[in-house]
């Protein structure tokens, strides 16, 4: 279909639900998926399918740590304790432990979150709330949460504001998605995973973790705690949310080849903008789904050039 | 025939351009207020003095004492910084201190000052202001922190460098509604005041100000009205914390940012909360208005 013509508009994953909901639009995005109350309330109804996934990073500006080859590693209790606000220090003897033989700056830590409500908090908490039974009590999951109140915490509006708040103070550190903390040089913590291992954030590791987890039928799977030697630990599938049936027989037939081309093309594109392509499996019980939508056209899935 | 029936139409004409304003205000009111209603019932006025603010699933409570508390300091700051600069260039601008040409730049550039966008002024603030008011900042903390204004060091962004941003953003309404309304003064006025003996300074002090009150004041709140409800600036360095700490170097939050920052994303009971934070945030600048015009009022009263 040469003269298929996708309008697409950057919002939130909430504000992509909401206008599924409303039948708004044609189709929306989410990296948090939609909870089942809200395809309930969904006009048209709505299919879940995953498409590609991202890292959450832990991006940090240490002006003395600038070897990208030795990253800052943090086990999973310290970064916790960084992120609850128990930590404020750069020499505290936690990062030392974790870090042996570097020497950190006397700098305090500021923790810089996102201020507007965001699917990296959603992901980021989700996986905190997975790991530390402390984190559950005290703050808990959400796009927004209650960050704790040192004084020490500030918040920032979007991806791009929180990298120019960690750019511009040294000591800071804060959560990015992986493409723009890659696209802006800035330092990305290695983080203890479930197997114990300090994992470095990078193209790999995001696509070690979807592999252990097997893709329920309904396509709500969220990764809080991914086991498996090489996987990074906070990665999130990210959904395209198209309706289950279209009253156009014309724009069923595109939202497929739309979808087929995300399955083909667009996997091999994924590395390269910072996302994991999808499992083999994960990616067949999308094309299997995608197909229910239109009788006019079936999806045909090529290797892709990760096979 | 044809000019009165011009009259009546023209007359028709504005009753409704007063009346569409009317309606626009009230239909804004009247739709935060349905919004917020569940909020309302659900904490009361509760809502006005607590600090939690939990978003989080299962656990959602919501108090913006921090933001009401965060709104007025930032705005009260930017006053006192900007009032008395803004009175001090209108004064400079308006007597013969400066021959007119240059006179006509000055004025000008103060006014070019409300063209920038509020953007532009974050900006402005996050890679210039920041690091000064860090600097100043932690001199402050060192040397004057016993005094909780300045109890804790500052870490970048806070309710200070906010303050100040905001105080160059309101300078120009400041500066022109000042100057204007000194200008409008009856020269004889000056000229009374000189011949009877005054000073120049003594005319400006005791003549031409009080005499130019209504409009000052008038600047005064249209000042501070902007600078409650400023918001890109404000959300870009203020910190978005929901602390509430007497330390003006410290980061804080405003209604308006909160409301920036949050509405897009939101859902269910914080939807809510949000429009009962806009409504305080409406009522605060009622009153705000209701007050100056009261104070108007009063000093004309004097004044007779």
């Amino acid at each position: 279909m040469p003269e298929l013509k996708i309008n697409y508009q950057s919002m939130g994953s909430g504000a992509g639900v909401k206008q599924v909901i409303n039948a708004v639009v044609d189709f929306g995005g989410s990296d948090v998926g939609m909870t089942s109350e809200e395809v309930a309330q969904s006009k048209n109804g709505a299919l879940m399918l995953p498409m590609t996934a991202g890292a959450v990073v832990l991006a940090y500006n240490l002006p003395d740590l600038p070897d990208r080859n030795e990253p800052l590693r943090l086990s999973r209790q310290t970064y916790t304790d960084i992120l609850l606000g128990k930590i404020d220090h750069w020499r505290a003897p936690a990062i030392a432990k974790d870090n042996p033989g570097a020497t950190f700056p006397d700098l305090s830590i500021t923790v810089v979150y996102r201020a507007d409500g965001s699917g990296a908090t959603a992901v980021l908490t989700a996986h905190l709330a997975t790991i530390s039974e402390e984190w559950n009590d005290v703050i808990g999951v959400g796009k927004n949460v209650d960050w704790p109140r040192t004084g020490r915490f500030i918040g920032s509006k979007g991806n791009d504001g929180l990298t120019t708040q960690i750019l511009q103070m040294p000591g800071a550190i804060g959560y990015l998605d992986y493409t723009y903390a890659v696209n802006n040089d800035v330092g990305m913590a290695a983080l203890e995973n479930r197997a114990g291992r300090f994992i470095v954030p990078d193209r790999d590791s995001a696509a070690a973790s979807l592999g252990g987890a097997t893709m329920p039928s309904d396509f709500r799977l969220f990764i809080t705690d991914p086991d498996g030697p090489s996987s990074y630990p906070v990665v999130t599938y990210t959904w395209l949310l198209p309706y289950p049936r279209y009253a156009d027989p014309l724009k069923a037939k595109a939202m497929e080849i739309f979808i087929e081309y995300g399955l083909n093309q667009g996997q091999d594109v994924a590395p390269a903008l910072g996302y994991a392509p999808l499992p083999q499996a994960v990616r067949e019980q999308v094309a299997a789904a995608a197909d229910a939508i239109s009788p006019d056209y079936a999806i045909t899935l090529r290797p892709t050039e990760q096979e | 025939m044809a000019e009165r029936r011009l009259d009546r139409a023209l007359s028709v004409a504005t009753r409704v351009s007063a009346g569409a304003v009317w309606a626009v205000l009230f239909s804004m009111a009247v739709a935060v207020v349905i919004f917020a209603w569940p909020a309302i019932r659900q904490f009361g006025l509760g809502f006005l003095v607590s600090t939690a603010w939990n978003p989080a699933a299962g656990r959602e409570v919501y108090g913006i004492l921090p933001m009401i508390y965060g709104t007025f300091v930032s705005s009260i700051i930017a006053l006192l910084f900007a009032v008395p600069l803004g009175l001090g260039t209108a004064i400079f601008l308006n007597e013969d201190f400066l021959p007119q040409s240059l006179r006509q730049l000055l004025i000008f550039l103060v006014e070019l000052l409300a063209a920038i966008p509020s953007v532009i002024y974050g900006l402005w603030g996050v890679f210039i202001v920041l690091p000064l008011m860090t600097d100043i900042g932690d001199w402050l903390h060192l040397n004057l922190g016993f005094i909780p204004l300045f109890g804790t060091a500052p870490i970048g962004p806070g309710i200070l460098p906010a303050a100040i941003v905001l105080a160059i953003m309101i300078l120009p309404i400041t500066t022109s509604l000042s100057g204007s309304s000194l200008a409008a003064l009856d020269s004889d006025l000056r000229a009374a005041s000189l011949g009877l003996g005054a000073t120049r300074w003594e005319t400006i002090g005791s003549v031409l100000i009080p005499a130019a009150f209504s409009g000052i004041a008038g600047g005064v709140l249209l000042a501070l009205g902007r600078a409650m409800g400023e918001t890109m600036a404000t959300t870009m360095l203020i910190g978005n914390s929901n602390q509430l700490s007497f330390s003006l170097l410290a980061p804080g939050n405003t209604i308006a940012s909160l409301l920036a920052n949050q509405f897009a994303e939101a859902s269910g009971l914080q939807v809510n909360a949000l429009m009962y934070a806009a409504m305080v945030l409406m009522l605060m600048t009622l009153v705000v208005n209701a007050l100056g015009v009261w104070v108007v009022e009063r000093v004309r009263q004097k004044n007779r």
